[in-house]
């Protein structure tokens, strides 16, 4: 039987991406992946005919663009367009909207709070020291601080004198923020609730934390860190939807020679002799590889693909212990024209953003009380994108795709799990939410795919439908991330890898954890690149 | 067309100014060639991602244009132009150079074949003496018509889905290069599949009182695709991908040139494939002939450079510290994620021996200077299949 040189279990953008820096350096591999589609939690799949959906992800910023240029995404068609506008539409039928010229900014915000359109650029600043600071450990593997390897002692030496540059006051500053809540951030520069409602979403995106709670800042910065063409936070479609991603690392994998078998669930890693050897495929068939790399999140790699004795058990109780609560939701829709917003006064390009309905910290807050008391919220947060605007080739002439983000919906349910039903009814409340800002929205439904956590778990195979295969909170990130001492993409068995996104840098389309990944793998066989 | 006195207008309108103005929401203009344009509408941006994404609008109607008619037209421009003109048939456009008699450029441009010994010549700077004087001997009119003709720019992707949608049936199989006649709204309508992108595209030529309504059409025909007008700060960012030359930027136009030693001949920028030296006698073919046989002086490569910092104006150079040329464009280019210029190399240059861009950034206070390794490339930085397919796709 063949022997690859490496399996990757998963074809996300991550497992893509690993396979892809492996392929390149000369490596035989094989990508396994469950669904008869790639690209995992950034499918896109045409579900009614002539509309490409985004069906999980729908906008893409933190794709390193290193990675871009190192596997050559744009020659194998990737081209991510950075939007205009975004606005948050208020209660009262008036709207803030985002601009990104900034004195049209500053102008828009002046109508809220004159202090606050200045304090914008304050709060600009320092969210860009943050990043500033973060920005180079995305591509680096973390050091770990209880190794005396050099390699760690440099590591930790680099990030303590970065940290020192950053001088007294801002020490102080950041170490605050990392277990800062978002609200507490927002509230040092912002006295609007509005303005601050527009600013929070970012920190409650895929995270079971409110806007009140500690670490919910760090979460805000999680979703700022990425670039597009050196606009830094700025946010952008990719073209021909998001599936678009894994298309070109499919694309730039297979260049080199590498092979893709969709349709193929792995049931079991095989371990013998205390080392990864292969998988075994639902069905019987059994893939060998002297290398075998999981794109899976640490949870679904390590209880459900692996048998515990092959692992050391408190290795196992760390992995049963890592958080990977699920609080989102999404509903995507075709529609059959370009829905009204009266809010939204015609000539302001807010349609062509992020569209909001939270118009306060209290709207944010009350939705996570629901999401504690195992509800889904009753008036839920909505990110709301219109890629056809920008991208009408997703389409049919005239016609649009809505994607519409979710926060809060629990993986399960206080009065029961979720089912048929109570999937349509949680559609019925994004639905109604959104059509009471927009009069002939229902009218122009043409097909909804409704994913609940349940869906996420089942379809995509995230563990409790956590879009970022675990919880971004500090006790959880850099070096602790999955689990404190396997933070270098390494697992105790040998020959067995992890690239996903429970791995740092953590989730979120970036190809981060995957070419880290392929960084240490190909060091341990001693390939230089 | 009746123009007003110099004393009473500074700067010129275009044809399309007043659809143009009402669209421009950040007031900045620049002059070009003695007419007002826009520099960004809205966001340089979001005007380049329109036009490799979707399609924009760039009127272009300050373009200096002359006809060139008469029994000797063709003959003409064989002799003016470096390449070989006999191939360019009625229907047909082409890209041309025109050089001294040292063989250093004076301007590069487009020629439409409108008819037999029918031209017209569309190029950047204004040169009527030198065509005139060129002419001498041969039985040949030379008009500048630039302000007889509205002209705009329909570039990308979406952009013969836009002609489709206007109407214009069959513009999908219009060749790259070709040109063909149409009407709208009672003007005759010429359209070219040519343009300054690297990218599918099409320039509409019209006369003046039809170019208002031209620009509604392409608006309203681009509704659903994306369409929205560039400036010209966009169109730099794609022309520097399509590795594309500007007069005055990668050479100087020889013809006005007060240092000879600056200028540049066809080969040293890079256009020796526009020479031919089978066709005849051209101006500039005696010392062109004598340069390929004593080597140029200079070349002119695509670079690719580390980093994510645009090399503007930056000395290239060679191991440690030999200065072998500059930057004369440069640009993060957003499609490729590349960091890219157009440099002006002294020759030979030692591709083996590290190049290196001196690149100057000025940060809160301070300039850092980043001496960023760079390689010789391809300078077509971007040239997508879809420019050149014929029929032209939709997307
Ligand atoms: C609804 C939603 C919206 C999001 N929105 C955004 C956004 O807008 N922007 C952003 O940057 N991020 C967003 N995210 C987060 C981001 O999409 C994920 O963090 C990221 O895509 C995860 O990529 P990955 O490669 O690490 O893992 P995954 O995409 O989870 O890939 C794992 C792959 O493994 C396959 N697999 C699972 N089990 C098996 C098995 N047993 N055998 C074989 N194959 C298997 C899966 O089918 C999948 O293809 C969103 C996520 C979700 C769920």
């Amino acid at each position: 039987m063949k022997t690859y040189d490496a399996i990757v279990i998963g074809a996300g953008h991550n497992g893509l991406t690993t396979a892809a820096y492996l392929a390149r350096a000369g490596l035989d591999v094989v990508v396994v992946e469950r669904q008869p589609y790639i690209g995992g939690a950034t499918a896109s799949r045409e579900l009614y005919p002539g509309f490409t959906y985004s069906n999980c992800s729908y906008v893409c910023s933190l794709m390193r663009p290193e990675i871009m240029r190192d596997l050559e995404l744009p020659r194998h068609g990737l081209q991510v367009i950075p939007y205009d506008g975004g606005v948050t539409m208020t209660r009262d039928g008036g709207y803030i909207a985002g601009y990104r010229n900034h004195d049209q900014n500053r102008r828009e915000i002046a109508r809220h709070s004159v202090r606050d359109a200045e304090a914008y650029d304050y709060f600009g600043a320092e969210v860009m020291r943050y990043c500033r600071f973060i920005k180079t450990m995305l591509l680096t593997t973390p050091p770990d601080p209880a190794s005396f390897k050099p390699r760690d002692l440099f590591g930790l030496l680099d990030v303590a004198r970065r940290f020192h540059r950053l001088g007294e006051e801002w020490m102080y500053d950041t170490i605050r923020f990392w277990t800062m809540s978002c609200a507490d951030f927002l509230d040092q520069f912002f006295e609007s609730d509005l303005v601050k409602g527009h600013k929070a979403g970012s920190s409650i995106i895929g995270t079971a934390l409110g806007p009140y709670s500690p670490g919910s800042a760090y979460v805000l910065l999680h979703h700022y860190m990425g670039e597009v063409d050196g606009s830094i936070g700025s946010w952008g479609f990719p073209r021909g939807g998001m599936g678009a991603i894994p298309g070109a690392l499919a694309k730039s994998f297979q260049a080199h020679g590498g092979e893709i078998r969709t349709g193929s669930t792995v049931e079991q890693i095989i371990v013998k002799g205390g080392r990864a050897v292969g998988v075994a495929l639902t069905g019987g068939v059994e893939v060998m590889g002297k290398t075998v790399v999981s794109n899976l999140d640490a949870k679904r790699t390590f209880i459900e693909s692996m048998a515990a004795s092959d692992l050391p058990a408190e290795f196992v109780h760390r992995v049963k212990n890592f958080k990977i609560r699920g609080s989102s939701g999404k509903v995507n829709i075709a529609l059959d024209g370009l829905p009204d917003f009266p809010a939204i006064p015609a000539g302001c390009p807010g349609r062509a953003g992020d569209m909001h309905v939270s118009d306060s910290m209290e709207y944010l807050e009350r939705g996570y009380d629901d999401w504690k008391a195992g509800m889904w919220s009753r008036q839920p947060y909505l990110d709301i994108t219109l890629p056809s605007m920008t991208d009408p080739t997703m389409v049919p002439p005239g016609k649009h795709f809505m994607s519409v983000f979710v926060q809060y919906v629990p993986p399960h349910l206080a009065d029961g799990e979720w089912d048929d039903a109570k999937r349509a009814a949680f559609g019925k409340t994004v639905i109604d939410k959104i059509a009471e800002f927009s009069p002939n929205f229902k009218d122009l439904i043409l097909h909804a795919e409704i994913r609940t956590p349940w869906d996420l778990e089942n379809e995509v195979g995230l563990t409790e439908g956590n879009i970022f295969q675990g919880e971004l909170t500090m006790d959880q990130l850099m070096f602790n991330r999955p689990v404190p001492g396997y933070a270098q993409y390494r697992s105790p068995v040998p020959g067995l890898y992890m690239c996903g996104s429970s791995t740092h840098p953590g989730g979120g389309v970036m190809g981060a954890p995957g070419a880290n990944a392929a960084r240490e793998i190909l060091r341990d066989m001693r390939i230089k690149t | 067309m009746i123009q007003p006195q110099p004393y009473e207008v500074q700067v010129l309108e275009t044809p399309f100014h007043s659809r143009t103005a009402e669209l421009c929401k950040t007031n900045e203009w620049s002059t070009w060639s003695g007419y007002t344009t826009p520099d960004v509408y809205t966001n340089m941006e979001l005007e380049y991602f329109a036009a490799r994404n979707t399609a924009t609008l760039f009127d272009i109607s300050p373009m200096t244009k002359y006809a060139i008619t008469g029994p000797d037209a063709g003959r003409y421009l064989d002799r003016l132009l470096t390449r070989d003109m006999a191939k360019v048939n009625p229907g047909r456009v082409a890209y041309g150079l025109w050089c001294n008699d040292a063989g250093m450029v004076i301007d590069d441009g487009t020629v439409f074949c409108l008819g037999e010994n029918d031209y017209r010549l569309c190029s950047q700077e204004r040169h009527l003496p030198w065509l005139l004087d060129s002419a001498i001997g041969y039985e040949v009119a030379i008009e500048d018509i630039t302000a007889g003709i509205a002209a705009v720019s329909l570039q990308g992707p979406t952009s013969c889905a836009v002609l489709k949608a206007m109407g214009f049936v069959g513009i999908e199989e219009l060749k790259p290069y070709a040109h063909a006649e149409f009407q709208l709204g009672g003007h005759p309508l010429m359209i070219s599949r040519t343009g300054f992108t690297g990218d599918l595209g099409y320039e509409l030529w019209i006369e003046p009182a039809g170019a208002g309504e031209l620009w509604d059409r392409l608006m309203e025909g681009g509704r659903l695709h994306g369409i929205r007008p560039l400036g010209s700060k966009a169109l730099d960012m794609t022309r520097i991908e399509a590795g594309f030359i500007q007069a005055g930027v990668e050479f100087f136009p020889g013809d006005l040139s007060t240092r000879p030693d600056r200028l540049r001949s066809p080969f040293e920028i890079g256009m020796g494939w526009l020479v031919d030296f089978e066709k005849g006698h051209f101006i500039g073919r005696r010392a062109l002939l004598r340069e390929k046989q004593t080597g140029s002086r200079h070349a002119l490569v695509g670079l690719d450079i580390a980093g994510n910092k645009p090399a503007h104006h930056s000395f290239i150079f060679q191991g440690r510290n030999k200065e072998v040329g500059i930057v004369t464009s440069a640009l993060w280019s957003p499609t490729c994620k590349r960091n890219i210029a157009l440099a002006s190399l002294r020759t030979p240059y030692d591709k083996a021996h590290g190049l290196w861009a001196d690149v100057y950034v000025h940060r809160e206070q301070k300039w850092e200077r980043i001496k960023a390794p760079c390689r010789v490339v391809d300078k077509q930085f971007f040239n997508p299949p879809r420019r050149w397919a014929t029929p032209a796709g939709d997307r």
